[in-house]
């Protein structure tokens, strides 16, 4: 059973009339000590779907799904105070701004002693002296250097990495069998970005905590995940094992995204960017959300939705996914072309 | 091919119409700017004509009332709807000329404080201080005790007293702007202070002003109240509000419209402006109100 | 954060000096001569006239004057009323008491109400709470005070004859002034009618006086609320598990209450322009009556030693607030 199984989730803000869909009936799963990336653009939907998972979805985002399970138990049928023990306990999260995720006006010890006091052992949530002194392992944990100092410090006082390790204290505090890491190094300085995502794999693996790295830097998850899940437009596209996923993607995004790395592109004069935008609110595709932007577009792609399908744990939601070798399959020479546009009169 | 984008006052009343209680407040100073310029047509009397057999007489609707007086008359005779019709007229007048005339001098010393910096500016900013340093109502009746008594000198007090926060709006936006790189651009292509000043870095600052200056007019209706309420501002028998309240206490218990009155014409046209100004601060800058 | 002190603490000399220089200049600003207007004396005999002017040591040159001038304030002699007779600063002294117990009384009702309507307000964003608490609070700031103070005359006095029209006690108490606090003395009096007659002539004026800096407080507070809100520190606290009520509190009110008491402090100088309005209303014996009937009756020294010194509150409760901000937040305080 996974540790995390997701369903159907769909999030969206916005009138009824029009809806802005941030998360279009995602599935998503992960097991017990498995690194999970999930990638994708800005405006992917990833970050929401994390918040959707926390419940942190607030009006006017509407947030529904068919199955939402954490360790065995349907997070939308907890009460409030259940889903808050769980929260900072055995399901947590950090974001991606460390220096603003930290209150300002309190220290360190203090932030940290709220957690230990909610999701601690017996002896701390009784105890200030035991917070304390967990708070210290806690710190020295992530590699805090000169811990009992850093505990007194004020988030102003401190560095981007030292607050994002702090952060990761905090999280640690309860134990958690899933850590949920929002884009956990972009706001860093690029030296210290190795250095926690160093640590964060370090510490998935030594107590066999679930990590879920949410990132749009798809070198992040490529020395580090087990397995991928790419995101565009709120839709999850393409799902599977590092390093098959990158060596020979299904989706025609995936394999862009990859060829717009900057070390896929060496010796040319101009990156190879994927042409068009988005979709926003207003002019989402009826069919494939990819398919106003894809090479391979065909008649098939706008009328009729692909579905998140494939075998051996790799999934893509296309109804040509590539082969091994990059060229799209099932009967791709043969399907109908996209309709022409009506001519527009004699010039 | 898309259409052009809508030009910046569409988008600037677009913003504005959002905001029903802005919509709501232009649509109150509309009808005050109708009813101030027509007062005359509007007032069924003068409004300084005193009925001596109608001295007191209660409104329309209660009992003793008649309708010749909708709103019943004041403790000499005068009819109230008449006075509060014409003492529109006197209120946007006051909130005009004092909010110019402090504008005017505002801006140009905001201006110089905010470019010639140094000297200039720590003594035109220290000047402000202490003006600010006296409460307003105060700062007013030191002005008016200097000046005299009398609805004009009111006014002069109160441009006085909202003074300091146009200079220090209109400093503090020069200064932020005249860093920015269109500004060093004019000065490289060589214009003259006065013309850096006037035409480039003053339209960029107009946003807060506007503001200011439409909550300012609030401001000064009010204060021009307080004054005449308290004898030192437009003096008898002028129909200004505040000083048609002034003799009310007495009359709180004969004759209660005498008090209401006239503070509920006060209270809607400060209302309106605020609502005014409110919605304009939501529209110049939205990522206030979002 | 001592630096913090010392500069902000500096600040207030030339502000000071400032506001002197303005007072001084009262004197001569004011049209007629400035020897009647300061000795109260009119169509003196020329003799007597170059008596006083001397006496005055107005043949001086201007900045002598203001020197001389500068040298008595500082040494506390502002003049004597020309009125009573009573120097300036011993009756402002005696009146002072009175406007403050108002103005504490005021800014209480202001805060206590004002701030739990602006936290509402907040979290019940555009629901009818929030627009019932705007509503309310533009009304409030838009009405003015005067005829606020006449309503609820009107209405609580005069039509359900709950509360006295006017003063600050019953005439038939006579309470020994060892504090000035009315409140005080009449508990150390041991008068307990006394002290309920104190109470309920403070409700009006304290409702009236009250009002405006309520509004701002409320306002000031729902959209520093709202700002704080949507902070990230504000949701990751929420992904700690605290619960709603924690993080409101101990997170968001905390850091939303950094501004909301700079508006506070700031509401002092509204509340002294309001005192005067309304200490003439409801016949309140403070400094707001004294100035209005010095300026009525061309009491000069009263209206200027008067400005001066409520220049100098306005001026030190600034710099109070400014050093409690410093407190406050903890960028300042641990720098």
């Amino acid at each position: 059973m996974a540790l995390l199984e997701i369903r159907g989730l769909t999030v969206s803000f916005g009138t009824s009339r029009t809806p802005l869909i941030a998360v279009d009936h995602l599935d998503f799963a992960i097991d017990a000590g498995e690194i999970v990336g999930l990638v994708g653009e800005s405006g992917s939907g990833k970050s929401v779907t994390a918040l959707a998972v926390l419940g942190l979805v607030d009006f006017p985002g509407k947030v529904t799904c068919t199955q939402l399970t954490f360790d065995g138990r349907e997070l939308p049928a907890l009460s409030a105070a259940g889903r808050r023990a769980m929260l900072g306990g055995k399901l947590a999260m950090i974001f991606q701004d460390p220096l603003a995720s930290l209150d300002p006006c309190y220290t360190v010890e203090y932030q940290l002693g709220e957690a230990l006091r909610l999701h601690g052992g017996t002896a701390e949530r009784r105890s200030a002296k035991a917070r304390r002194a967990r708070a210290l392992e806690l710190l020295r944990q992530v590699e805090i250097p000169d811990a009992p100092a850093r505990l007194r410090a004020y988030p102003h006082q401190l560095s981007g990495g030292m607050a994002q390790r702090v952060m990761i204290a905090i999280a640690l505090a309860g134990q958690p069998r899933l850590l949920i890491a929002d884009e956990p190094t972009t706001a860093l300085d690029v030296t210290v970005q190795a250095q926690v995502l160093d640590l964060l794999v370090r510490l998935a693996e030594e107590r066999g905590m679930a990590l879920v790295l949410i990132t749009h830097d798809l070198a992040v998850v490529a020395e580090t995940a087990h397995r991928v899940v790419v995101m565009y437009a709120g839709q999850a596209v393409e799902s599977g094992p590092l390093p098959a996923l990158f060596d020979a993607p299904r989706h025609p995004y995936t394999k862009a995204l990859l060829e717009a790395l900057p070390e896929h592109n060496r010796g040319r004069a101009r990156l190879q960017a994927i042409p068009g935008v988005v979709p926003g609110a207003r002019d989402r595709p009826p069919a494939c959300l990819l398919a106003p932007r894809c090479p391979f577009a065909r008649a098939r792609c706008t009328v009729e939705a692909p579905p998140f399908t494939g075998a051996e744990g790799r999934r893509a939601r296309c109804h040509f996914p590539l082969d091994a070798s990059g060229r799209p399959g099932n009967d791709w020479a043969t399907a109908a072309p996209l309709p022409v546009p009506a001519a527009e009169g004699v010039r | 091919m898309s259409a052009a984008p809508p030009g910046p006052w569409r988008e600037l009343w677009r913003s504005y119409a959002q905001s029903r209680g802005a919509l709501l407040g232009l649509a109150l100073v509309i009808a005050l700017i109708v009813v101030a310029i027509l007062a005359d047509a509007i007032a069924p009397h003068p409004p300084n004509e005193q009925y001596r057999d109608f001295t007191l007489a209660p409104p329309a609707w209660s009992a003793g009332g008649s309708s010749q007086f909708l709103l019943g008359t004041d403790p000499v005779g005068r009819d109230m709807l008449s006075r509060l019709i014409h003492g529109t007229r006197l209120s946007l007048a006051i909130g005009s000329i004092s909010v110019s005339i402090s504008l005017a001098l505002g801006i140009a010393l905001g201006l110089l404080a905010g470019y010639a910096r140094g000297l200039t500016e720590t003594v035109i900013m220290r000047l402000m201080d202490v003006m600010l340093s006296l409460p307003s109502l105060l700062l007013a009746i030191a002005v008016v005790a200097i000046l005299g008594p009398g609805l004009a000198n009111a006014m002069y007090a109160i441009a006085v007293v909202l003074l300091p926060h146009y200079v220090r709006l209109t400093r503090a936006a020069v200064i932020a702007e005249a860093k920015r790189d269109y500004v060093t651009s004019s000065r490289i292509a060589g214009a003259g202070p006065l013309r850096l000043m006037v035409m480039t870095i003053l339209p960029n600052c107009l946003a807060p002003l506007i503001v200011q200056a439409t909550l300012g007019f609030s401001n000064a209706i009010l204060d021009a109240a307080a004054l005449g309420f308290l004898g030192l501002g437009a003096q008898p028998p002028t129909p200004e509000w505040g000083s048609m309240l002034a003799s009310a206490l007495e009359f709180i218990q004969r004759a209660p419209w005498v008090v209401t009155f006239p503070g509920l014409a006060i209270l809607i046209t400060v209302l309106a402006f605020n609502l005014m100004g409110d919605g304009l601060r939501d529209a110049l800058d939205p990522k206030l109100k979002q | 954060m001592l630096s913090f002190i010392l500069r902000r603490a500096a600040l207030i000399i030339p502000t000071f000096l400032g506001v002197t220089l303005i007072a001084f200049a009262l004197i001569h600003l004011i049209p007629g001569d400035p020897v009647e207007n300061l000795s109260g004396e009119r169509g003196m005999d020329p003799a007597r006239r170059t008596r006083l002017l001397h006496e005055f040591g107005l043949d001086q040159p201007l900045t002598t004057q203001y020197g001389h001038y500068l040298a008595q304030v500082l040494r506390g002699d502002l003049g004597s009323s020309l009125t009573t007779h009573e120097p300036v600063l011993a009756e402002f002294g005696t009146l002072f008491p009175a406007t403050v117990e108002l103005a504490c009384f005021a800014l209480l009702f202001a805060v206590a109400l004002g701030l739990p309507a602006g936290i509402l307000a907040a979290l019940r964003r555009n629901t009818v709470a929030d627009y019932a608490v705007m509503g309310v609070s533009l009304t409030g700031y838009s009405m003015p005070i005067f005829w606020w103070a006449l309503l609820l005359i009107l209405l609580f006095s005069v039509q359900l004859g709950w509360t006295p029209v006017s003063g600050r006690i019953a005439v038939e108490y006579d309470v020994p002034a060892v504090t000035g606090f009315m409140l005080a003395d009449t508990v150390i009096a041991r008068d307990w009618g006394a002290l309920r007659s104190a109470l309920s002539h403070l409700i009006l004026p304290t409702i009236a006086l009250g009002t405006i800096p309520l509004a701002v407080i409320a306002r000031m507070t729902r959209s520093a609320m709202l700002e704080v809100l949507r902070e990230d520190y504000v949701r990751a606290a929420r992904a700690k598990g605290l619960t709603f009520g924690r993080v409101v509190v101990v997170h968001a009110l905390r850091n939303a209450l950094i501004p909301v008491i700079t508006v506070i402090g700031l509401q002092v100088g509204l509340l002294l322009s309001g005192a005067i309005l309304t200490e003439t209303i409801f016949s309140w014996p403070g400094i707001g009556n004294w100035l209005v009937h010095g300026v009525q009756s061309r009491d000069y020294p009263v209206v200027q030693g008067g400005i001066l010194l409520v220049a100098l509150i306005v001026i030190s409760v600034n710099l109070i607030v400014d050093l409690l901000y410093g407190v406050v937040n903890p960028r300042i305080r641990h720098g």
